[in-house]
């Protein structure tokens, strides 16, 4: 190889403006291992090149000093720690704990739900059940009344009104007997409430001579709703008489205490 | 040789090594710059940044690849055409060709004050045609390739080549003749 031809073509001085190929690159950089001449040529492009480039240089400040540079270089290589990785980590760590909490809230919330629906869903079950034990109630009811009612009407009852006496001149009575099966059906209805520790006894009553018996006492007459008591009653009576006497009853009647006198119409 | 070793050991990170590297060609790293930004403030930064760029990049340096000047000029001819890429000059390349050396060497001698090394570029280029300082200028400075420095200075691209040497060369007596 002409040495010479090759240094003056003028390819090491694009070697040294970096505007060689890369295999070009290679080439030189080999000639210059072993051709000492196309070596100290190239150092001294290169020199002169730095030459040019320092008189380019307007002169420099403090800002470029050594201290300086060390300090970017590894202010940079903390800062570039700290922005890049904390703030991630505790983004996803905060997203994680807010996710968490979000969802605690939710289950309690969900539970609380749950908790008033059950809640909700016992007291209406509540509701059905006393609804259908009224429902009960008011037929059993029914079907007494009816039954009641059908006594009464039976042909065979004699009726028997009870009009009020001295001490309680507007309470009154009525007596359905039915003769052919011995009940005596009492309406109350019209008679005041018992004082406590008294009860009211009803007497059948024959009158030449005035003989009384005793055919029953109306028990549990506060709580009796429709106040008609059904009593036996065997006796040829000709009247039929209430009075007040003490808890139990009495033997005889207390002719002061008479609430209620009717006689039985001869048929 | 020393230089080979001084790279070597600077690719291994080493702290002092690099420290000589900087004080060896900062103020070159400088000069390039702000040929391209002429703003000497701006170049001290941009150098930093190459610099810091060289240390951080260590290992992409292969000495096959060209000389270890040649490739942190690179590093700084396009640091600081992007800054001036990301400043939005709408034509780079205009504004790259626009302001030659040619244009700090003429400027009157008042504002010689403010750039004192003025004199030492006066003298290195002394007896230089224009046409050569600027060849010089594109292609080192400016990394301008053969073809895009030819249409530049409408030469032809096959005396791109030649006559950057004969530059470089007069470049060279102006050297040897300012030791003497």
């Amino acid at each position: 190889m002409d040495i010479e031809k090759y240094i003056s073509s003028g390819i090491l001085e694009l070697y040294v403006a970096g505007l060689l190929t890369e295999a070009e690159n290679k080439e030189v950089s080999e000639y210059a291992k072993s051709h000492p001449e196309i070596e100290r040529e190239i150092r001294a492009i290169e020199a002169s090149v730095l030459a040019l480039s320092k008189a380019a240089s307007p002169g420099l400040s403090e800002k470029s000093k050594l201290d300086q540079l060390w300090l970017k270089i590894d202010g940079n290589d903390k800062s570039r720690v700290v922005e890049l990785r904390q703030p991630r980590r505790n983004w996803f760590a905060y997203s994680g704990w807010a996710a968490a909490a979000v969802l605690l809230v939710g289950l309690w919330w969900v539970y609380n739900q749950n908790q008033e629906l059950r809640t909700d869903m016992q007291t209406r079950v509540d509701e059905v059940q006393q609804l259908e034990n009224q429902i009960e109630e008011a037929r059993y009811s029914l079907t007494q009344t009816q039954e009641l009612f059908n006594s009464l009407r039976d042909k065979d009852v004699t009726i028997v009104p009870l009009s009020g006496q001295e001490v309680a001149p507007d309470a009154y009575a009525r007596a359905y007997w039915k003769k052919d099966t011995q009940q005596v059906y009492i309406d109350a209805q019209g008679l005041p409430e018992p004082p406590p520790g008294m009860v009211y006894q009803v007497w059948s009553l024959k009158l030449s001579p005035l003989t009384p018996t005793s055919i029953g006492l109306l028990d549990s007459f506060a709580t009796d709703d429709n106040k008609v008591f059904v009593l036996e009653n065997a006796n040829e009576s000709e009247a039929f008489g209430i009075t007040l006497e003490p808890a139990g009853g009495s033997e005889t009647p207390t002719l002061e205490q008479l609430y209620t006198l009717g006689a039985v119409a001869a048929s | 040789m020393e230089l080979e070793l001084l790279v070597q050991r600077f690719q291994e990170k080493d702290r002092k090594a690099f420290e000589k590297l900087y004080e060896m060609y900062h103020i070159n790293i400088h000069g390039v710059i702000h040929t391209i930004v002429r703003d000497k403030e701006l170049a001290e930064e941009l150098a930093q940044d190459v610099f810091i760029k060289i240390w951080n990049n260590a290992d992409s340096y292969n000495s096959t690849k060209g000389r270890f000047f040649t490739w942190i000029l690179n590093i700084a001819r396009n640091t600081a055409i992007d800054e001036l890429r990301s400043r939005n000059y709408k034509n780079l390349k205009k504004n790259l060709s626009a302001d030659y050396f040619v244009g700090i060497l003429e400027r009157p001698d008042s504002e010689e004050t403010e750039a004192p090394d003025t004199k030492g570029l006066k003298k290195l280029v002394k007896g230089l045609k224009e046409k050569c300082i600027e060849l010089i200028e594109l292609l080192y400075f400016k990394g301008y390739t053969q073809k895009d420095a030819s249409e530049e200075l409408k030469i032809p691209l096959g005396t791109v080549k030649t006559r950057n040497r004969n530059c470089i060369s007069q470049l060279r007596d102006n050297i040897d003749l300012e030791w003497i």
